[in-house]
């Protein structure tokens, strides 16, 4: 998978918008300016605003940036960074009693909850040829049901009136950042693993099996005496496993305790994340940054001049779309000159 | 449950099962092609919205046929963007429906307000057939419903007719089999994927519609639900099948009526495991049907792949 010019499509997703807000009958200028305020014009804008959510948005979108790179289309980023959140709450909920220990007991819970979400349509990958996309998707809904459920049911609230838990104890909580925001150390701990995953791609033997069976799975096999299906799978878990830390992290540094809409998304627009970011984790960084600050605004804009918050996702998808056929329009122009 | 029960909750199972199947059977036909098509739920999105508009200017015959033309649209966007640039289809797909859910989610807010709730528009009605309606318990369920149920008994005989009898039926499915043999037999192979993707979003603008026509009978933002990627589920449940495609619709809108149902009778029973449970049927026959190479039940050869020429 190829992908076009980063800032170029940037430039014009921002122009994009400037156009959607004339449709919305918004003043362009007032409504840019209020965007800009509402996610990066203030420090606490941009720490609590944009920094905080730009945090589950490069762990899923290094989830999906592992997998893709692998040739691995896992769409159940949002399904299982639920599970993560969800066996991370319900460790930290029914032990409180395990104190500091929680913090990153948690953490690994979230993982182990991600990953084992991905595991099943992993094996049905692997074993049987099932289409990851479709089974990935509608284990997203599963999950959702199941959160559902645990709120209402045995992780309940204790007055049983809310659809939500209680709030977990304060030793699973993830320290804040910088004091006077409510940014927490979950943004450090992406930051390194996106720095990690760098360093894995570029440096290691498992992160050139990847990228080799990601660019070719006949090639790798032939050449590289790499066995496609176990990287794919291998992937595919790691893939798991990030978004389930997504979910921990958010859980634990943002909400202290599970609801259904506990995420906004973020599975989703981790995608054009991974995309944008043309699947290489350092770009993860700023393409994380740039998708959080336009959410972020998005709300401030819904909020503060009557634009409805839903033209990002127009945004999102027109970006993803370009960004596609950009990269398979070059793709095709390489092919052409090298075949003449 | 007493008879009367019973025949509520058959009823609810095609009320609920009318949309999905619609979707479900476009989306099989995009499938035999092809191409797999995670648009579907923007199709329905885009043909709820579109029969708001329609059903406001000028009744429900215009809600109709602008929420399929809406839906046909999304559909030939998609194709565009598959077909002819070749972008991978999952990702398309899951784009196009994003963009879907968001355009019409603005244009509802920019076009009606930010309330919106107190739209009133004119709905579709049960036109009960006379006769058959008399059944007991089913049949008001099967004749008694909007004409747009009978509709979807007539697409999908109509379509496993066509895909089953017909020169062109076989020509798509050879599309979705091996574009390359398709090809040599002088297929154009891009043609019969734009034509199944815009009847895929037909019908899933179809579907749409009728959630705000003969259901909802407004529009609400997101209203489609996730029905096009449950949509997904059925047509692998159904075997990629016409008329199996729509008895298996006909089992997720029994999981929801029931859902319903028990949320009166047991409320003890937690109903999130009878709406998940239709999905998790599915995942397994999922496994079941790709473990035959050769079953009656397969996925199309090349579905998901790009074509290469």
């Amino acid at each position: 998978m190829r992908a076009g010019p980063p800032l170029v499509i940037a430039t014009g997703a921002l122009a994009t918008l400037v156009a959607l807000f004339a449709v919305t009958g918004a003043a362009p200028l007032n409504a840019l300016s209020v965007l800009w305020r509402g996610s990066l014009g203030s420090w606490y804008a941009l720490t609590s605003g944009t920094l905080l959510r730009a945090t589950p948005l490069m762990l899923a979108g290094l989830a999906t940036a592992v997998a893709f790179r692998a040739g691995v289309m896992n769409i159940g980023v949002e399904g299982q960074l639920l599970a993560g959140a969800t066996l991370a709450g319900a460790l930290a909920l029914t032990a409180p009693g395990l104190g500091l220990a929680l913090l990153p007991l948690g953490l690994a819970a979230g993982v182990a909850g991600g990953a084992l979400w991905s595991a099943l349509p992993a094996v049905l990958k692997r074993r049987a040829g099932v289409l990851e996309a479709v089974t990935t998707l509608m284990l997203n809904a599963v999950a959702l049901y199941l959160v559902g459920w645990l709120v209402r049911g045995p992780l309940q609230e204790p007055a049983h009136v809310y659809p939500q838990t209680a709030q977990i104890v304060s030793a699973a909580r993830l320290p804040i950042l910088v004091s006077g925001t409510r940014l927490h150390a979950g943004f450090a701990i992406a930051l390194l693993l996106v720095l990690a995953a760098w360093w894995v791609f570029t440096y290691t033997s498992a992160g050139f099996q990847l990228r080799a069976v990601g660019a070719n799975p006949r090639a790798a096999r032939l050449t590289g005496g790499v066995n496609p299906d176990r990287v794919a799978f291998a992937a595919f878990l790691v893939s798991g496993g990030l978004a389930g830390l997504a979910g921990a992290s958010e859980m634990q540094g943002v909400t202290y305790g599970l609801y259904e809409s506990l995420s906004p998304g973020y599975g989703y627009t981790a995608i054009a994340v991974a995309l944008l970011a043309r699947l290489d984790p350092r770009a993860i960084v700023p393409s994380a940054v740039f998708f959080a600050a336009l959410e972020t605004g998005a709300n401030a804009l819904q909020r503060d001049a009557a634009v409805p918050a839903v033209v990002v996702k127009v945004v999102e998808a027109l970006m993803i779309l370009t960004t596609l056929a950009i990269g398979a329009l070059q793709q095709r122009r390489a092919r052409d000159r090298s075949g003449s | 449950m007493s008879g009367s029960g019973l025949a509520l909750f058959c009823e609810a199972t095609v009320r609920t099962a009318t949309p999905l199947a619609l979707a479900a059977l476009g989306e099989t036909v995009a499938e035999r092609s092809g191409v797999i098509n995670l648009g579907a739920e923007g199709a329905i999105i885009g043909g709820a919205f579109g029969a708001l508009v329609g059903a406001s200017a000028s009744g429900v015959a215009g809600g109709l046929v602008v929420g399929i033309a809406s839906g046909a649209l999304i559909g030939a966007l998609f194709a565009m963007v598959v077909v002819w640039w070749r972008v991978d289809q999952i990702i398309a797909g899951t784009a196009i429906s994003l963009l879907a859910l968001g355009a019409t989610g603005t244009l509802y807010r920019t076009m009606f307000g930010a309330g919106g709730a107190a739209l009133s528009i004119p709905t579709l009605h049960p036109a009960p057939i006379p006769g058959l309606e008399a059944i007991p318990i089913v049949g008001v369920a099967l004749f008694a419903q909007p004409v747009t149920t009978y509709a979807l008994y007539a697409a999908a005989i109509i379509v496993w007719w066509w895909l089953r009898s017909t020169h062109s039926g076989l020509a798509l499915r050879a599309c979705g089999e091996s574009p390359d043999a398709a090809r040599g037999a002088g297929i154009s192979v891009s043609r019969m994927r734009w034509g199944a993707l815009i009847f895929a979003g037909s019908m899933g603008g179809l579907a749409g519609a009728v959630l705000v026509l003969a259901q909802a009978g407004t529009f609400a933002d997101g209203m489609s639900a996730g029905r096009g990627f449950v949509a997904i589920a059925i047509v692998v449940l159904g075997g990629w099948h016409p008329l199996r495609v729509v008895a298996a619709a006909a089992l997720f809108g029994a999981a929801s009526a029931l859902q319903t149902l028990l949320q009166t009778v047991a409320p003890g029973v937690p109903y999130q495991f009878f709406l998940a449970l239709p999905y998790v049927v599915t995942i397994g026959a999922m496994a079941r049907v790709s473990h035959r190479v050769s079953g009656r039940a397969r996925a199309p050869d090349a579905l998901g792949v790009s074509d290469a020429a």
